[in-house]
């Protein structure tokens, strides 16, 4: 080695803060992508909360399906003990009802439809000639939602016409199952929000010792003019694409198990069932939780380096 | 221009006590010159390392004032320091290359921290490594080089960016005497080119290989001035 004039390098004495990126930077923090424990933890964790959030919204949509359908539906009994009086006064309650405005939709149900419903207790005979008295029954749809007051407001339509009429809500006896559906809504959104915190915690641990064992590198950078903003890209970028892969495959088990519930329960046939699908926009939440995830991880990576960092002068 | 702000660092009173040990540098006072070669020298635990510290921003005094270019960096906010890293270069002690980055990517470390476009880098660091003579090494991995290539990586890495002041701890303890006297002789070229150099050294063989080079020797954490290389040189207490 023989000693020269030292090389003139020009205009590299650039001072100010410029950035520091792309695939030179990323090198800085070696890792073995795919191969560590992070993305398949992200992966896990997108799927959970993929299915989580199905679970929750295909229940919102059921419990609103099923409310919207119940919620006008009226039922007027007529009981009567008199099979004239009963079909009298069924009359004249069916002329009452079909005069209030709120009323848009209304049936008396055939008596052989009644007999029918009642066949497997009764067995198969006529109910005229039975000794059990069978009420009158009039379908009633409401144009909104069958509440109390609304039900009063009927009750008081009928009771010069048909004093021995009975006005029942459908949905009440579905109300405990409503219930039973919100707690389960409940729970699905505690789940994605504890989801989100395990995760949020699992990126944070992983940025912290991803931190520690690059601790030498970072310094050096740092001691090199590096900026803090500079050093947390170097990490955050290494965490997004780990993030990234891992919230590919966390959506694609996530999408293959809501479809193959949804098949199961769509096999069931039951109308009920039916509303309780996912809509376009429920699956575009869906595609975005793997999204949100980068965005999490991303951030606490930055958070953690940017901590870390300032422990530094 | 004042003669102060032609000062290219001036130490007043500095003080610096790692937690709540005794302090390791005490009522050092001190001004360097651009242009000028220093050395800094002192038994082992004297405190060179801990001054170089002071100087590269990697630790603040307890006490007293620093100014480096001009600016007081003690009461500088944390991020403004960067900017003036940067118009250092540092040969560590222990070197710190970054182990898995070759010995070309580490060269050019700081001028990808700097931001200079990849196309312009090229050209430079392969110059500079030939300059340390380690072309044929330039693909190797730091735990693959010799100590004495190391150090010259570190060396190359602390002046590619051509830098205002260069400050080498210890930069020849790893090498024969002979590889010594050839990286002392890279120091003066690219002082010539008037970079400012302090090299601090136990190595007292050293401090007469350099014509016109001024000595500041630290004992016991406190500074005496042995060739007057010093503006305001510390009072000898003990003195008569
Ligand atoms: N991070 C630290 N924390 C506590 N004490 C420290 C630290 N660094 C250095 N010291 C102490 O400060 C004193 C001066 O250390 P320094 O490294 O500056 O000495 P030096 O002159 O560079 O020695 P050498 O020639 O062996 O490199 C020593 O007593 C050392 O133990
Ligand atoms: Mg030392």
């Amino acid at each position: 080695m023989s000693v020269k004039k030292p090389p003139v390098v020009k205009g590299n004495t650039a001072k100010g803060i410029a950035r520091f990126g792309g695939n030179r930077a990323a090198a800085l923090v070696p890792q073995a992508r795919l191969a560590g424990p992070m993305p398949w933890v992200i992966a896990i964790m997108v799927a959970l909360t993929v299915i989580a959030a199905a679970g929750g919204m295909a229940l919102t949509n059921l419990a609103r399906g099923a409310q919207g359908e119940l919620s006008g539906a009226v039922t007027v009994q007529i009981l009567a003990a008199q099979p004239q009086e009963k079909v009298r006064q069924a009359d004249l309650a069916e002329k009452a009802l079909a005069e209030l405005p709120q009323v848009t939709g209304l049936r008396i149900v055939p008596q052989s439809e009644l007999d029918e419903l009642l066949e497997p207790w009764l067995g198969k005979s006529s109910s005229g000639d039975l000794a059990v008295p069978i009420p009158a029954l009039i379908d009633v749809q409401l144009r909104s939602s069958a509440s109390e007051e609304q039900l009063s407001a009927l009750r008081a339509a009928l009771a010069s016409v048909a004093p021995d009429a009975r006005v029942d809500a459908q949905s009440g006896w579905l109300q405990p199952v409503f219930g039973a559906i919100e707690a389960l809504q409940w729970l699905a959104l505690a789940l994605v929000v504890m989801l989100a915190a395990i995760s949020a915690t699992a990126v944070w641990l992983a940025a912290r010792s991803a931190l520690g064992s690059n601790r030498d590198t970072i310094e050096i950078v740092h001691l090199l003019g590096g900026t803090d903003g500079q050093i947390a890209r170097i990490f955050q970028r290494s965490i997004g694409f780990d993030a990234v892969a891992g919230g590919a495959v966390g959506l694609a088990i996530g999408m293959l198990a809501i479809s193959l519930l949804g098949s199961r329960f769509a096999a069931l046939g039951s109308g009920l069932m039916a509303s309780g699908g996912l809509r376009p926009i429920d699956w575009l939440a869906i595609a975005a939780i793997p999204f949100i995830g980068v965005a999490i991880a991303m951030l606490t990576a930055r958070l953690t380096v940017l901590a870390a960092l300032r422990r530094m002068l | 221009m004042t003669d102060r702000g032609r000062d290219i660092v001036t130490f007043d009173n500095v003080g610096l006590r790692y937690g709540a040990d005794r302090e390791v540098l005490s009522d050092v006072s001190f001004t360097l010159h651009p242009g000028s070669f220093y050395f800094l020298t002192g038994a082992s635990g004297a405190g060179k390392t801990s001054l170089l510290k002071l100087l590269y921003l990697a630790q603040r005094p307890s006490r007293g004032v620093i100014r480096l270019f001009g600016t007081d960096t003690v009461t500088l906010p944390r991020k403004r320091l960067p900017a003036f890293r940067r118009r250092l270069g540092v040969v560590f002690q222990d070197f710190r290359l970054v182990p898995h980055l070759s010995a070309y990517d580490n060269v050019a470390l700081p001028l990808r921290v700097s931001g200079v476009r990849e196309a312009e880098i090229a050209k430079p660091v392969d110059d500079m490594l030939e300059w340390v003579g380690l072309s044929h090494r330039k693909e190797a991995k730091p735990a693959t080089l010799s100590g004495g290539e190391r150090q010259r990586v570190a060396i190359a890495r602390a002046v590619i960016g051509r830098p205002d002041m260069l400050l080498a701890d210890e930069p020849t303890g790893n090498v024969d005497p002979e590889m010594a006297l050839k990286l002392l002789r890279l120091f003066e070229a690219l002082n010539r080119l008037g970079t400012t150099v302090v090299v601090a050294t136990h190595d007292v063989h050293l401090l007469r290989k350099v014509s016109g080079s001024m000595i500041m020797r630290l004992d016991k954490g406190r500074l005496s001035d042995p060739t007057g290389a010093l503006r305001y040189p510390p009072r000898r207490e003990n003195a008569g």
